[in-house]
């Protein structure tokens, strides 16, 4: 028992603070293994074949040319399938491989594994598949039409005869989208010699991959572990299964490892997409500006199968009128099956699509009313205490809609002035005459974590030992800086400035959940916290002391246990945090449905010119509601991050489809915004307490991505005076189309 | 076909069996993973590397090229230390996902070498063939510009 003066010394890396990331230097270097560099010893490639049209069916499926090459070690077809022969997120509905007929275009028909990558790519090649082809179902409306629905949503609140004085009538689209995170689908299979395998593989949610491969492999459930594996982003084109279970059946059946890594153009049609969307709107205000009813129907088109489509559809349908109060409201959504190429997450979830609409309507009855579109926003703000104007749920948590709005208001609107950064670049396009500037804002809500009855949960594991504080998960980390906030609550809960995440497979912690939903720190920040929590009272009830930190345990000023002695005992804590249950909704879409929500504006200021249809959007400012920043740069990162996937969005990104193909699948043809499209960003976190999340924290992924793109947006028809009820807007819609009122 | 080249200042020489890019030998064949493929098509720049001194997309070079050339790649470019680039970006919170992260770096090292102090205007210039899907690039200007001594907007 040593005795001296117990400084209140303060942990080193906790919340609040930036420390520079764990993964960054190895990032740096070159060193960092991300799925596609996986490597093991007599590893086989594997690779696809699939669907040349968008719906056929299957006459025959020849192998024997495809194994007659030499090095080729496996031809798999649906019939080598020993389990559940189909797969899915929400519903299996989804083949693993074609059942005899294919449904898109891209659809996987059969897979094989070869020595090399080269020796795979020419067997896919040589399967022969005859098909007949048949009349693809490509409209979403006809889909509707037919009955060809994945899910309908209604919602019915309040008084139907509710009548404003001011209405307007809207029909607005969205393009469909894709993450294009900068690495492919990836994975290596290793089978471990008694029948079970090892996956590690590309994913923002390992155990629910688990449960599908165990589903199709026809395994028991410890057969088969999911590794967490570096990965090059996500934004929700990694939540579904695609080569999982493909390269789990190929190391069973060659008893070799497998790898299989997507080409850009493959994993275009290898991951879901954003659902493109068509939204019908009525808003109706009475003099003053106030909503008094709104109405709206939203199509998605899901493609394919089913994927997230349900909950996507729903998501929209609940985030359709924007965080405005409204005791009225009417939405209609219909989530339709067709040949399209399937659709599912993306940052934003549903809340996206509907976000255009519902800002593009604000703005019109802004303009109508001869409002100012700020205070047209304050005058319906959506606080906490008021009741979601879709579900009717009492918002519970804190909802700073109105800050937000007069923190966007109280920003001061900076440069750079106009011809400092030229629509068309630094040449002589456009000249700085013609350039004509427009400012535009935009709200946004969304939930945070899986909603509607959904039992979502995640499990951490803190360790106390040699190494210092282990936080041990099978969360995922996509790039947003889970290493680093898992730490940060640890260190900051515990005391003890030591600490890491380390990441472990199925069979070793139950589930995290997704990365997905803004969810992560929430969720796993709440177990990790809870277990540390748990961990340093025990630690504190065993030595009798009052404080614990990087020195040891302390009763006053006595150090009763320093670190060494402290950590040469096994201690650990194992807990599982789940957020305040939700409900499944009632048959007019009313309920507690979602534990949590944030909002955030975004403030956008575009230059445009309107007879070159070209534009520069020079800045997106923010304020966002993010509860409690516990690492305000990796906040930022994400912010900046996200406007600049509303951005594209905005102005740039679309997957084109003809007859169910795409038109454009590849970086050359689907832009993606580059440094020289990076507007300015200026960022105001609104912190208040309140959130059940870790020291009140709440997830700050999505938000940025949702009003961004309607800010944007709005700026251009402030400068060009157009309609643009279409996004992504082409220099055509500026240049070519009519100018209104 | 045997090609013999210097990587990252090693003499080195792999066979080539088949028409290969350097992008594929590099990963495949010569255990340097450090480039990485996301398209396949020179948009990204995550492959970039230098090439007796030029910046390239390495999957656009043959790698039968390569003969009697010097490649430096992203493992090539820090010592013991972290480059400065290196350093600025992980300060400046400018890796995400990392995935762009090696292009960025060789293309910014190619661009610090010959211009110690780019304008904001040289730096986007220089890394506009270099995607990152994660950052909105704000802390990639903000690391150079910190690097090439002046304060960040």
């Amino acid at each position: 028992m040593t005795a001296r003066t117990h400084r209140e010394t303060r942990v080193v890396g906790g919340i609040g603070e930036s420390p520079i990331r764990p993964d960054g230097v190895p990032k740096l270097r070159g060193e960092f293994q991300y799925a596609q560099d996986l490597y093991a010893e007599g590893m086989l490639w594997g690779s696809t074949v699939r669907s040349p049209h968008a719906r056929a069916r299957i006459r025959s499926i020849d192998i024997a040319p495809a194994l007659a090459i030499g090095g080729v070690h496996a031809v798999l077809t649906q019939d080598d399938v020993p389990g559940r022969r189909l797969f899915g997120l929400e519903h299996p509905d989804q083949p693993v491989l074609a059942d005899g007929e294919v449904r898109y275009w891209g659809e996987p028909v059969a897979i094989v594994a070869a020595e090399d990558r080269e020796t795979a790519r020419r067997a896919a090649e040589a399967v022969t598949v005859e098909y007949e082809e048949l009349e693809p179902l490509t409209d979403p409306e006809a889909a509707d039409a037919a009955d060809e629905v994945f899910r309908r949503m209604r919602i019915r609140r309040g008084d139907p005869q509710a009548r404003g004085s001011v209405v307007v009538e809207g029909y607005y689209e969205v393009g469909m989208q894709d993450q294009a995170p900068l690495g492919t689908e990836a994975g290596l299979a290793v089978p471990d010699g008694s029948g079970g395998v090892d996956l590690y593989a590309t994913s923002q949610f390992v155990h629910v991959d688990h449960q599908q491969v165990v589903a199709s492999l026809g395994l028991r459930s410890d057969q088969v572990r999911a590794h967490p594996v570096g990965i090059g982003g996500a934004f929700g084109a990694r939540e579904d299964v695609n080569l999982h279970i493909h390269l789990c059946l190929l190391a069973l059946y060659t008893g070799r490892p497998v790898k299989m890594v997507y080409h850009r153009d493959e994993s275009f049609t290898g991951h879901v997409h954003r659902h493109p969307a068509r939204m019908w709107y009525r808003h109706e205000v009475d003099a003053d500006g106030r909503l008094v009813r709104v109405e709206a129907k939203i199509l998605l088109d899901g493609g394919a199968y089913a994927s997230t489509t349900g909950a996507v559809l729903a998501n929209a349908c609940y985030f359709s009128v924007g965080p405005y109060r409204c005791d009225s409201v009417s939405v209609d959504g219909i989530g339709t099956r067709t040949n399209n190429p399937p659709c599912g997450a993306m940052r934003g979830f549903g809340a996206v699509q509907v976000c255009f609409a519902h800002e593009s309507q604000m703005d019109r009855l802004a303009a109508e009313l001869g409002m100012d579109p700020l205070e047209l926003r304050r005058r319906n703000a959506l606080e906490s205490g008021d009741r979601m104007p879709t579900t009717g749920q009492r918002i519970e948590t804190p909802l700073p809609t109105r800050e937000v709005i007069d923190s966007l208001e109280a920003m001061p609107l900076l440069g750079p002035d106009v011809g400092e950064r030229l629509p068309g670049g630094s040449g002589l396009t456009t000249e700085p005459v013609h350039v004509r500037r427009g400012i535009g804002y935009a709200l946004s809500i969304k939930n945070l974590g899986f909603s509607e009855g959904f039992d979502d949960y995640a499990q951490a594991r803190v360790l106390l030992g040699p190494e210092g504080v282990i936080v041990e998960t099978a969360a995922i980390e996509v790039g947003q800086g889970l290493v680093n906030v898992l730490a940060q609550i640890a260190r900051s809960t515990l005391g003890v400035s030591r600490a890491a995440v380390r990441h472990v497979d199925t069979s070793r912690i139950d589930s995290a959940g997704s990365t997905s939903a803004s969810r992560q720190t929430q969720l796993s920040g709440g177990a990790t916290h809870e277990a540390a929590r748990r961990l340093r009272e025990r630690i504190l009830s065993h030595y009798g002391g009052d404080d614990l930190d990087d020195e040891g345990v302390w009763r006053g000023d006595t150090l009763v246990a320093p670190m060494p002695e402290v950590v040469a005992a096994d201690w650990q804590e194992t807990v599982t945090f789940r957020h305040p249950p939700t409900e499944p909704p009632d048959e007019n879409g009313q309920g507690t449905l979602h534990a949590d929500f944030a909002v955030a504006g975004h403030r956008a200021v575009v230059d445009v010119d309107p007879e070159l249809g070209l534009l520069r959007v020079l800045r997106v400012d923010t304020a966002q509601d993010v509860g409690r920043a516990l690492n305000p740069e990796s906040v930022r990162g994400q912010i900046e991050g996200g406007i600049m996937q509303g951005v594209g969005l905005a102005v740039m990104e679309e997957l084109v489809i003809d007859q169910g193909r795409f038109r454009n699948p590849t970086f050359t043809d689907y832009l993606l915004p580059t440094i020289l499209d990076a507007p300015e960003v200026e960022a105001i976190l609104i912190e208040q307490d309140g959130s059940w999340g870790p020291f009140g924290a709440k997830g700050v992924g999505e938000p940025p991505t949702i009003s961004s793109t309607p800010a944007v947006v709005a700026a251009i028809r402030n400068a060009t005076g157009r309609e643009l009820s279409r996004v992504p807007v082409r220099p055509q819609d500026i240049a070519l189309s009519e100018t209104v009122s | 076909m045997i090609v013999s080249f210097r990587l990252n200042g090693e003499d080195t020489s792999f066979r080539v069996t088949h028409p290969a890019s350097l992008l594929d030998v590099l990963r495949d064949e010569l255990g340097a993973a450090g480039s990485k493929n996301a398209c396949e098509q020179g948009e990204c720049g995550s492959c970039s590397v230098l090439l007796d001194g030029q910046l390239v997309c390495s999957c656009l070079v043959m790698a039968c090229d390569v003969e009697g050339s010097e490649v430096v790649t992203v493992e090539g470019i820090a010592g013991e230390e972290l480059h400065p680039v290196q350093k600025a970006m992980n300060e400046a919170g400018a890796v995400q996902c990392g995935f762009c992260t090696p292009g960025f770096v060789v293309a910014a090292a190619e661009l610090f070498q010959r211009n110690p102090t780019p304008s904001r205007g040289e730096i986007e210039e220089a890394l506009a063939g270099n995607i990152c899907r994660c950052t909105g690039y704000g802390a990639i200007i903000r690391a150079f510009e910190g690097l090439a001594g002046r304060e960040a907007p």
